[in-house]
C-alpha cells in the first residue's frame, strides 16, 4: 500500500487520504466523482473503504467482505503509457512479471446511479482478477472531456495473492518486531464483518432508513433547486456561486446511496421499488454533477 | 512488385471483437487497393491479429497507378472555331478539360465535326494513396463498442491506438491515424519482449521478426499451438483428455500472444458439486478447460492457457495461483449450495411474488400461475389418441417450481445456470428424475442449435413458459421492432417452433397460441410473428429456399411439422421438368383468374366446357384429385406431388390450344370453373405459382 503510493506520488499523484462518508466504491468519492468532470488535468491516489452491505458474509467466507480496501488511481488525462505505468507499479509492489501470467480482459463498467460509464479491462493476475481498469466516457450523465483512466486495485485480493493466502482472514497486517508474532487481518476486521452483517441483513430498523433517506434526500433536492437558481442566475458573481455547498450537497446524496444499500441488503426493497429508488438517487447525483460543472465555469 | 503491410498496434482489444475487425481490415485494404487500381491481379493478401493488433500484408502492391489518357469531346468545330479562331466556348471547354487551347483536336463523329481533347493523367503512387485514403478505412472498422481517448474527442476507436507499422517494402507508407505517425518500428510481448521497438526491415518479414520479440500474429497457428499444448498438458495425466470446446478456444485464442499451457489440480472433494457448476466456473468465470475421463466424467484437472513462457519456478507459480482462485469459487459455489438446501424450493415459491417478472404485468409468482394456467390448456388442446400424454402430476409440480431458484443464492452467483441449478436442486430435494428433467431443460433449447427438451413434460413446460412470455409481453405493446427485442421474443418463438418440429407433441402453433390467450394481445400481430419465425425456420435454420417455404406457407402455417414435410418433399421434385412445369402453369392459372376477376368475369360450370383439350384436362383433374387427397391426408406428399406433375403434358396442350377468357360468356366461365378446379383439387401441400422455374 505504502510502495503503491509512493509510486503513483512519483508521477505526479496527488495522494489523498479516504473519503470520510460512506461509499461502495472509490469512484463515488468526490475525488473522482467530481474531479472527472471538466476540462481541468487531474491526478489523484487514495485508499477508500468500500462498504457493500449485500455482499457481507458474516465473516465466514473467506473471499467475500461487507468492506474491502480499493487503492483509487484517476488519471486525467490518460498518458499514453498508461498500461505500462500499471505494470511498472506491480513491480513497484515486489511482483516479478516474468513470473506471473497478465492479462487484460474486457470489462465494461457502469454505475447507473451516477450516470457514469467507460470501457475498460479487469486484470487477471494468475488467474485472479486483481485491479478494475476503465476509461471512463461519462459520469453524472455527462460526457467527459478529456476522458480519464481509473485504476481500481483491490488491496486485499493483492496481498492475498502476495502472501499466497486461501483466506483473506488469513493475510498478516503486521508483525511483532521482536517476537515476529503476525497480526491477522481476521483479528483485526472479523467483529466488523460479522456485526455489520446481523446489521444489514437482521437489525437494521427499515422504517428509520427510510426517514433517514427522505430527510438526506429532501435536504439534497433543496439544495439543489437553490444550485440550479443561482448557478444559472445571470446576475450572481463567479465568487457567490463559487461558495455555494455543492460538495455537501453531494455528501447527502452519498447518504441516500448507502441508506438504499443498507435497505437493499435487509431485502427491504421490491425490486419494482428498486429501479425507483434507484432512479431517485440518480436524480441527485446527476443534478449534483451538472451543477458541479456549471460552477466550475462559474 | 512490392509488398505492403500494415499493422495497427492498440491497447488490448476485446477478445470477441477481434476475428470479426481482422477480417474487415483485410477486405478493406483489399477493395481499396483494387478500387484504386493498385492491386496486381494474383495479389496476396494475408491478415494477422493479435489482442494487441490487427496487420494485413499484401503482397503484390504496384508501386503507382498506371498513367491514363482519356478521350473528352466538346462542343462542336464549327461552334468552338470561328474561321480558326478559338470562340469562348473553346476556351471554356479547355479549360475544363485542363489543355491549353492549341492542344484541341478535331474528332469527327456520326454527328459532325467536333472539338476533343486528350487529357493524360499521371497516376498517384500507391504510398499517397495510402496516405490519403487508408487513414479513413481504418478509423471505418465496425466495434461492438467504441471509446473516445484524446482530448476534443476527434475520434472513437475500440481502444486507444498506440503505434502504426506501414510499409510498402522497406519504405515507411507515412500515415497518420488518431495523431499516431506510421513508422517501421512493432512492439513485442509486454513481458517475455519488453519496451524495445521491434524493427520490421520489409513488409514480409513480419511475422518472422515479431516471432522473435514474442508473438505469434497468425491466429492460425496459435490455434494449432493451443490446441497441441493442451494435448501436451493433458498428457501427464493418464486416461483423461481435456474436453472439446470450440469457443472457449477461440477466446484464449483472441487473449494471446504467445499461449503456453499448464495443467492444474483441484481437490476430488468438489466432484460432489454438480458437474454444470464446476464447467460454468472453470469455462466462464476463469476460462479453464475441463478435463475428464475416458466415459467423460469430470477429473480433478484443469487446463489454463497462458500469455506467457515461463521457467519450472514461474510454471509453478503460476499454477499454484489459478489452483487457488479455482478452489475459492468452487468453495463459494459449495457454501451457496449448502445453505440453499436450507429452504427447499416448494418454500421458495411464495418468496417469488418479490421477484418482478415485468413491472407491467407481475412479479414470477404471477409467471409461475400463468405458466400453470397455459400447461393446463395445452394438455387439454391435445388429442388423445395415438399419443403417449404427459404425466401431469410431474407437468404440474415442474411448473410450480420452475422458477423458484431464482431466490437461490447460487442462482445469483450463477445467473446463466437458472433452471438448470432448479433441476438439480428439485433432485437433490427428493421431486424425482423426471421433475428435475423437465425444470432442468425448460430454457431448451437456447438457440437454433440447442437440443429441445428430452421430456414430455419439459418440452410442454418450455412451450407455456415462452407462449406465455410472448402473449403477454404483446398484450403490453411489448412485441420487437427491427434490431430491438430487449426481451428476445423471437428467440422465445424460435424455441416453440423447434420443439413442436423435433417433437411428437401433437400440436399446431394455434392450438399453443389459444392456450396462452390474454385478452390485451392482438391475436392477427401474434399470428403475423409467427408465420414470420417459421419462415426463418425453415428458410434460415433448416436451409429451404425461400420460394418453397413461400409456397409451403402459403397453404398453411400452423402445422409445424407438416410444414417441414411438405418443404422437403416440394425441394425433392424442383430437379422434375414435369414439376416446374406444373408449376409455371399454376402460375399462369393464377395470372389468368387475377385478370379475369379484374374483369369481372364470373365461373360458370365446368360442365359446358367445349374444346378436347378442356375435356381431357378434366377427366384428368377427376382422375387424379381423390388420388392425391388421400396421399395428402396420409402425408404422402412427394407421392402426391408425382402424381399432379403427371398433369403436365394435358395441361400444357391445354394452354396451348384453348384460349380461356373466350368472347363466349358460357364458355369463358366453363373454362375458368375449369383451371379453378385444377387450384382448388391440388392445393393444401404448397402454393406451386410460388415455385421459381426459370
Amino acid at each position: 500500500m505504502f510502495r503503491l503510493q509512493s509510486f503513483w506520488a512519483d508521477r505526479g499523484c496527488v495522494l489523498q487520504q479516504p473519503y470520510d462518508v460512506e461509499v461502495g466504491a472509490g469512484t463515488m468519492a468526490p475525488e473522482t466523482f467530481l474531479r472527472v468532470l471538466g476540462p481541468k488535468p487531474y491526478r489523484v491516489g487514495y485508499a477508500q473503504p468500500s462498504r457493500r452491505p449485500a455482499d457481507g458474509r458474516y465473516g465466514e467466507n473467506p473471499n467475500r467482505l461487507f468492506k474491502h480496501t480499493q487503492f483509487q488511481l484517476i488519471l486525467k488525462p490518460p498518458p499514453v503509457n498508461v498500461q505500462e505505468l500499471y505494470l511498472e507499479s506491480l513491480e513497484a509492489l515486489g511482483i516479478d512479471l516474468k513470473k506471473h501470467d497478465i492479462k487484460f480482459e474486457e470489462d465494461n463498467w457502469e454505475w447507473p446511479a451516477g450516470g457514469a460509464w467507460g470501457v475498460g479491462w479487469q486484470v487477471m493476475f494468475d488467474g485472479q482478477e486483481i485491479t478494475q481498469f476503465t476509461y471512463f466516457q461519462q459520469c453524472g450523465g455527462l460526457d467527459l472531456d478529456p476522458i480519464c483512466a481509473e485504476l481500481t486495485y483491490g488491496l486485499e485480493r493483492i496481498t492475498q495473492v502476495l502472501q499466497d493466502l486461501d483466506s483473506i482472514y488469513d493475510i498478516v497486517w503486521a508483525r511483532d518486531p521482536e517476537t515476529g508474532a503476525p497480526v491477522t487481518y481476521g483479528e483485526v476486521r472479523f467483529a466488523e464483518e460479522l456485526q455489520f452483517s446481523v446489521y444489514n441483513f437482521e437489525t437494521a430498523d427499515v422504517a428509520k432508513l427510510w426517514e433517514h433517506f427522505n430527510l438526506y434526500e429532501a435536504e439534497a433536492k433543496a439544495l439543489l433547486t437553490q444550485a440550479n437558481s443561482l448557478l444559472e442566475s445571470e446576475s450572481a458573481s463567479g465568487s457567490e456561486k463559487r461558495r455555494f455547498p455543492l460538495l455537501a450537497t453531494y455528501e447527502l446524496a452519498l447518504k441516500c446511496s448507502n441508506l438504499f444499500n443498507i435497505l437493499d441488503a435487509r431485502g427491504a426493497i421490491s425490486v419494482t421499488e428498486r429501479v425507483g429508488v434507484i432512479g431517485r438517487i440518480r436524480a441527485l447525483a446527476v443534478g449534483v454533477a451538472k451543477a458541479y460543472a456549471l460552477q466550475q465555469a462559474a | 512488385m512490392p509488398d505492403f503491410l500494415l499493422e495497427i498496434g492498440l491497447e488490448e482489444v476485446p477478445a470477441r471483437m477481434i476475428a470479426g475487425a481482422e477480417a474487415e481490415l483485410g477486405r478493406r485494404v483489399q477493395v481499396l487497393l483494387a478500387r484504386e487500381r493498385l492491386l496486381e491481379p494474383k495479389a496476396k493478401v494475408t491478415t494477422y491479429s493479435t489482442p494487441r493488433r490487427l496487420a494485413v500484408l499484401v503482397e503484390g502492391v504496384l508501386t503507382a497507378q498506371a498513367d491514363t489518357e482519356e478521350q473528352m469531346t466538346g462542343p462542336s468545330w464549327k461552334v468552338a472555331f470561328n474561321d480558326g479562331a478559338p470562340t469562348a466556348a473553346a476556351e471554356a471547354f479547355a479549360k475544363k478539360a485542363g489543355v491549353a487551347v492549341s492542344a484541341l483536336e478535331k474528332v469527327a463523329t456520326a454527328k459532325g465535326e467536333y472539338v476533343g481533347a486528350s487529357i493524360k493523367r499521371h497516376g498517384c503512387s500507391a504510398s499517397e494513396l495510402l496516405v490519403a485514403e487508408l487513414p479513413k478505412e481504418v478509423l471505418a472498422i465496425y466495434w461492438a463498442k467504441n471509446m473516445y481517448w484524446r482530448a476534443g474527442k476527434p475520434e472513437r476507436f475500440v481502444r486507444p491506438l498506440r503505434w502504426l507499422v506501414a510499409l510498402l517494402d522497406s519504405a515507411v507508407v507515412p500515415l497518420e491515424i488518431t495523431g499516431i505517425a506510421a513508422g517501421n518500428a512493432s512492439r513485442g510481448h509486454r513481458v517475455l519482449h519488453g519496451d524495445a521497438p521491434v524493427v520490421i526491415a520489409s513488409a514480409k518479414d513480419y511475422s518472422e521478426a515479431l516471432r522473435k520479440a514474442f508473438v505469434v500474429v497468425d491466429t492460425a497457428e496459435r490455434r494449432q499451438i493451443i490446441r497441441k499444448a493442451l494435448d501436451k498438458a493433458t498428457r501427464t495425466v493418464a486416461g483423461v483428455r481435456w474436453r472439446e470446446d470450440e469457443p472457449l478456444v477461440e477466446t484464449v485464442l483472441h487473449l494471446t500472444e504467445w499461449p503456453t499451457v499448464i495443467l492444474g489440480d483441484f481437490e476430488p472433494e468438489y466432484l460432489k458439486l454438480p458437474e454444470e457448476v464446476l464447467v460454468t466456473v472453470m469455462r466462464d468465470h476463469q476460462k479453464y478447460f475441463a478435463v475428464e475421463d475416458s466415459e467423460g466424467k469430470l477429473a480433478p484437472h484443469f487446463l489454463a492457457v497462458l500469455n506467457t513462457a515461463v521457467n519450472e519456478e514461474g510454471e509453478a507459480i503460476i499454477r499454484h495461483g489459478n489452483a487457488r482462485v479455482l478452489r475459492a469459487r468452487f468453495k463459494d459455489a459449495q457454501f451457496f449450495w449448502d445453505f440453499d438446501q436450507k429452504t427447499p424450493l416448494t418454500e421458495r415459491v411464495e418468496s417469488l411474488k418479490n421477484v418482478t417478472f415485468q413491472k407491467e404485468l407481475g412479479s414470477y409468482y404471477w409467471k409461475t400461475e400463468e405458466n400453470r394456467r397455459v400447461v393446463k390448456n395445452l394438455v387439454n388442446a391435445m388429442p388423445g389418441v395415438n399419443w403417449q400424454p404427459p404425466d401431469w402430476n410431474v407437468l404440474d409440480t415442474a411448473t410450480k417450481l420452475a422458477k423458484a431458484d431464482l431466490t437461490a443464492e447460487l442462482v445469483k452467483e450463477f445467473t446463466e445456470l437458472q433452471g438448470i441449478i432448479g433441476g438439480l436442486y428439485a433432485k437433490a430435494q427428493g421431486l424425482g428424475d423426471k421433475v428435475r428433467d423437465a425444470i432442468y431443460d425448460q430454457y431448451k433449447p437456447a438457440s437454433t442449435d440447442d437440443k429441445i427438451p428430452k421430456t414430455v413434460e419439459g418440452q410442454l413446460l418450455g412451450l407455456a413458459d415462452r407462449v406465455q412470455t410472448v402473449t403477454a409481453m404483446f398484450g403490453i405493446n411489448m412485441a420487437p421492432t427491427g434490431s430491438k427485442d430487449p426481451f428476445a421474443l423471437r428467440r422465445a418463438a424460435n424455441g416453440i417452433i423447434k420443439i413442436l418440429a423435433e417433437s411428437d407433441v401433437p400440436l399446431s402453433l394455434a392450438s399453443v397460441l389459444n392456450a396462452a390467450a390474454m385478452k390485451d394481445a392482438n391475436r392477427q400481430q401474434l399470428d403475423d410473428f409467427f408465420r414470420e419465425r417459421l419462415h426463418f425456420y425453415l428458410k434460415d435454420v433448416r436451409g429451404f429456399r425461400y420460394d418453397v417455404v413461400n409456397a409451403v406457407l402459403a397453404e398453411d402455417a400452423n402445422d409445424v411439422r407438416s410444414a417441414i414435410k411438405r418443404a422437403e418433399d416440394t425441394t425433392g421434385k424442383l430437379g422434375s421438368p414435369d414439376f416446374l412445369a406444373v408449376s409455371a402453369a399454376f402460375k399462369r392459372i393464377k395470372n389468368i383468374l387475377r385478370q379475369a376477376d379484374e374483369k369481372g368475369y364470373a365461373h360458370g360450370n365446368w360442365a359446358n366446357i367445349k374444346a378436347d383439350e378442356a375435356k381431357n384436362l378434366r377427366s384428368a383433374i377427376q382422375s387424379l384429385a381423390n388420388e392425391v387427397a388421400k396421399l395428402r391426408e396420409q402425408r404422402k406428399y412427394s407421392e402426391a406431388l408425382a402424381l399432379i406433375a403427371t398433369l403436365r403434358p394435358t395441361v400444357d396442350t391445354f394452354f396451348d390450344k384453348v384460349m380461356v377468357l373466350d368472347p363466349d360468356e358460357s364458355v369463358r366461365g366453363a373454362n375458368l370453373a375449369l383451371i379453378a378446379g385444377v387450384l382448388s383439387n391440388f392445393s393444401g401441400i404448397a402454393d406451386f405459382s410460388e415455385i421459381v422455374t426459370s
